[in-house]
């Protein structure tokens, strides 16, 4: 093996990546869709993280990432309550069923 | 005092009765009252219009004039400079026609106000007689021929819609169309006439046309074509005025309430062709004035024959009117302008006396019309006797009633004219008619109100007339006395109407194309030849005609009047076998020439006959045609179906098809489903990434 | 061989390894704690990348936060009781070929790219720093961020809340 440099925080985050987006295409619960979500969001963060320190950058990286780390929890209360109104409205909240913009 | 006020009360004598008219039909649904409006208005258009004619007569010696530009069409190519004026002229003659029309319009307007009570249209009826008023006096203040056009045509469509004003019968109904067709005829005449005028001259205006033929411009340059003009539109007369061959329509247009038959159909209506007539007489060349003395003549004969028969009350009123008006055409003809406007308004007030007097009378016996149902009337009705009897005389021609100043004048113009011209006929028909009218008169007054009541249940309810319809036969009666006219009861002469009021116009048509007495006096030829000039020929041909012709008709008359009391008071000749003895006579008048069954048989017959072929030619020939290009358009349009169906259409499927067919193919990729569209997304990029690949 | 390669393998490991498992799990609820591990793992990652600071936010927002909030969201749409807790799954053929595809292509480029690679000296803490350029030079964005929770905040509740009747 050899030493760890910027290429294998690259992969890890390709493979967090692929495999949140694979979950993202193929949960059919909401909430697995969000955790897919959750999982590229940390890909990115990873990207921001590993390039500001190999590159040389400084802090913005880092902060970067704080702020995205803010924006996914927003994103995620938002997000969920909307899955909430959806279950309510649709008794689940399987993602393939819910294919109607208005009743 | 100045013309221009003139002209402001004319403008307001023309329209006051259209405002009557409009007002009462718009409003007499709403307030049946509202008729009295319309007399009102009658009321004060009189007295403007007996105002008009004294400030007129007595201030004003020319004519009034006023008049603007229509519409001005500029330059017209090929035919010049084309402005139409319209305007209202004010002469003496006009003036008195303004009193006449409207003095028997409004004691009309009264009558109808008892006769025509209890009427469903009662309203309507008054708003009629409104625009008829006004009609009229278009026709008589207009200076100019469009005008006078328009007007005619107005007065026609108001003596079409009172004709027929009780629809409901059918005979009322057909003798408005009747009068309207009729009419027709003449007029399409007297509008060839006016445009022959109006190309020739340019303006429709009188004056304007006579001042150019005075300076010697002929209609297309001949003398025929002026003759001609004055005859066409003579044949507007001769309709309007009801004249031979065209006076079918007034007898039947007695179907109209009375007090119509009065205003219309008597006295002021069927006037207005002599009123034409005395328009347009400078222009009249000899021919076209023996044309129309000819014409005048056979009418006043045949009419009063007819008129010796007849039964119906009106019809036998409506035959002398017939006369009545041939004897004024004649009197234009023969140059007698001057006793033709007389006679005019003599005629109008008498014979509307006499009209109104029937209905006083119909309307005492419930609508009877047959004089052979009536008699005795003379106790029952004894105002409406007297009035009858007063109108009846001066008719007749009796000494001291306007009638015989005016007939007496007039006849003596036509004997003059005998004299003069050598056409003698026209005055024995004129004195031959003088006779009969006297007779057919008289046998009226006397089968009505004379003798023994035929039919007594009616003859029991009979009764005066009231107020309203007394009225007016008492004023008319008294307007055929001739102390209106003149001091001197034997003689129009001395007269104010005839010495100043009203002079007979200076021809204008060159002096080869008129009557020898009507030229104008050069001294050279007068002095040299004659020693007399033409117009004291004329006055002294009137001057020795007046006593023969006075004697004449008094004679003529009184043996009328003679022989119908012999017949019908007496009973000193049977009638009746003296109508047996004369038989294929008597019928030809009793059915009145057998005019109306040879219109029967050859203008109507020839008609539908016409209308038959059209019909046929129709049917064969144009429908033919018109199925074959039918049949025609069927055929292509057929093939235009099939190319549309197989080609058009085809296509159109075809893209229909093809369309649905990718909808198809790709409605499986929309389906609604975000994480579907996110695994395309995820293919789109992967090629977008072997494109675009970075090694 | 040294001592920070072993610890990055090992987390590295346990990321992708229990990211793995979140997206294949058929339980709901075992997804989430996988997920926990995942936070975990990156978290360790961070370290090594010698963000501390990111480290720790990362464990206080996303396991103390967004996790509890995933969980309460299975909780309150999923009826524990019954087995509709296992999620199903859809386009697994698709979504493995197209993101394998994609994964190699990522992963390649990441690979064969020349990366220009000159490591900071961190310092023992990055707080201070950190701390300084967010009032400094990211404090407009700092502040946006404040309020941009604030309005999450309500309209999540505004959202969520139940309609009035």
């Amino acid at each position: 093996m050899i030493t760890v440099g910027l290429e294998h925080f690259l992969v890890i985050s390709s493979i967090l990546f692929s495999l949140g987006l694979y979950g993202v295409v193929t949960r059919k619960n909401a909430v697995m869709v969000l955790m897919g979500i959750e999982l590229i969001l940390n890909a990115a963060n990873i990207n921001f993280v590993a390039f500001s320190k190999y590159g040389n950058f400084g802090y913005d990286g880092q902060a970067i990432a704080l702020f995205v780390i803010v924006l996914a929890a927003a994103e995620a209360a938002i997000a969920l309550a909307i899955v909430l109104n959806i279950y309510k409205t649709f008794a689940n909240v399987n993602v393939d069923e819910i294919d109607k913009l208005k009743d | 005092m100045t013309e221009s006020l003139i002209i402001n009360i004319a403008t307001m004598i023309l329209f006051l009765p259209l405002l009557g008219f409009a007002v009462v039909l718009f409003f007499g649904k709403k307030y049946p009252k509202i008729y009295l409006f319309e007399v009102a208005d009658m009321l004060l258009v009189l007295l403007l219009s007996i105002f008009v004619m004294i400030a007129k007569i007595g201030y004003f010696p020319g004519s009034i004039v006023y008049s603007f530009n229509w519409i001005d069409f500029g330059n017209v190519p090929f035919f010049g400079n084309t402005v139409i004026e319209l305007g209202i002229e004010i002469d003496n003659v006009s003036a008195i026609m303004l009193v006449v029309v409207n003095l028997i319009s409004f004691l009309v307007h009264m009558f109808s106000i008892g006769y025509m009570k209890g009427d469903s249209r009662y309203t309507r009826y008054f708003a009629y007689l409104g625009l008829f008023t006004f009609s009229m006096l278009g026709i008589v203040i207009t200076h100019n021929l469009l005008m006078m056009y328009i007007f005619w045509e107005l007065v026609g469509l108001s003596s079409y819609l009172l004709i027929g004003f009780w629809y409901e019968k059918k005979s009322a109904s057909d003798a408005g169309k009747k009068a309207f067709l009729v009419n027709r005829v003449g007029d399409i005449g007297m509008f060839i006439g006016i445009l022959i005028l109006y190309a020739n001259y340019h303006t429709f205006t009188f004056a304007d046309i006579y001042a150019q033929m005075q300076s010697g411009i002929l209609p297309f340059g001949s003398e025929a074509w002026l003759t001609a003009a004055g005859i066409l539109i003579f044949m507007g007369a001769v309709g309007k005025s009801a004249q031979f061959p065209l006076h079918v329509w007034l007898p039947d247009a007695m179907e109209g309430p009375t007090p119509v038959s009065a205003l219309i159909h008597a006295a002021t209506m069927v006037a207005a062709g002599v009123y034409l007539l005395i328009k347009i007489f400078v222009m009249l060349t000899a021919d076209a004035m023996l044309v129309i003395a000819v014409t005048g003549a056979v009418t006043s004969f045949v009419a009063a024959t007819i008129a010796l028969t007849q039964n119906d009350i009106k019809k036998v009123l409506a035959y002398s009117t017939v006369s009545q008006l041939g004897y004024m055409v004649m009197a234009v003809g023969s140059g007698a302008y001057l006793f033709a406007f007389f006679h005019l308004v003599t005629h109008a007030f008498f014979k509307a006396c006499l009209f109104l007097g029937s209905g006083s009378v119909i309307h005492a016996m419930h609508h009877e019309q047959d004089i052979r149902a009536m008699g005795g009337l003379r106790k029952k009705m004894p105002l409406t006797y007297m009035t009858f009897l007063i109108s009846t005389l001066a008719i007749s021609g009796v000494p001291l009633t306007s009638g015989f100043l005016s007939k007496d004048g007039l006849l003596a113009g036509t004997l003059a004219f005998g004299n003069l011209t050598g056409h003698w006929l026209i005055p024995i028909f004129g004195f031959t008619v003088a006779l009969m009218t006297a007779f057919y008169m008289f046998r009226l007054v006397i089968k009505t109100f004379h003798g023994k009541p035929r039919d007594m249940h009616k003859y029991e309810h009979a009764h005066e007339s009231t107020f309203v319809m007394a009225m007016p036969l008492v004023v008319l009666s008294a307007l055929s006395i001739f102390i209106w006219y003149t001091p001197n009861p034997i003689s129009a002469d001395a007269g104010w109407f005839a010495s100043s009021w009203v002079q007979t116009p200076e021809s204008v048509v060159p002096q080869d194309l008129r009557f020898e007495f009507m030229q104008t006096d050069t001294h050279e030829t007068a002095a040299a030849e004659h020693h007399i000039t033409h117009s004291e020929m004329y006055t002294e041909a009137m001057h020795s005609a007046h006593y023969p012709a006075m004697f004449l008709s008094l004679g003529l008359g009184g043996l009328g009047i003679l022989l119908a009391f012999m017949m019908y008071q007496w009973k000193k000749i049977n009638s009746w076998k003296l109508a047996m003895s004369m038989k294929p006579l008597y019928n030809f008048s009793l059915n009145k020439w057998y005019i109306d069954e040879l219109y029967h048989a050859t203008v109507i017959a020839g008609t539908l006959g016409l209308a038959k072929m059209l019909t046929w030619f129709d049917q064969k020939i144009i429908d033919g045609i018109v199925n074959g290009s039918a049949w025609l358009a069927k055929f292509v349009s057929k093939m235009s179906d099939l190319f549309d169906t197989f080609v058009v259409d085809g296509l159109v499927n075809f893209t229909a098809f093809f369309s649905g067919f990718i909808g198809l193919t790709f409605r499986r990729f929309q389906t609604g489903k975000v994480q579907t569209y996110l695994v395309f997304v995820i293919f789109s990029l992967i090629v977008l990434l072997v494109i675009f690949r970075p090694f | 061989m040294t001592i920070y390669d072993i610890i990055f393998y090992l987390f590295a490991a346990i990321t992708v390894l229990s990211a793995f498992l979140v997206v294949t799990a058929k339980n709901i609820v075992h997804s989430a704690f996988y997920l926990l591990f995942t936070f975990f793992g990156v978290a360790g990652l961070y370290v090594l990348l010698g963000a501390d600071f990111i480290a720790i936010v990362q464990i206080m927002v996303y396991v103390g936060g967004i996790l509890i909030l995933l969980l309460f969201g299975v909780m309150l749409t999923n009826k524990i009781t019954s087995v509709e807790i296992k999620s199903g799954t859809i386009h697994v053929l698709p979504a493995v070929i197209g993101l394998g595809l994609f994964a190699a292509f990522v992963l390649s480029t990441m690979m064969t790219t020349k990366w220009k690679s000159n490591p900071a000296e961190l310092p023992f803490t990055t707080v201070y720093d950190l701390g300084y350029i967010l009032i400094n030079e990211y404090v407009l964005i700092f502040e946006l961020l404040g309020i941009l929770l604030l309005i999450a905040l309500i309209g999540a509740a505004s959202i969520a809340r139940k309609d009035k009747e």
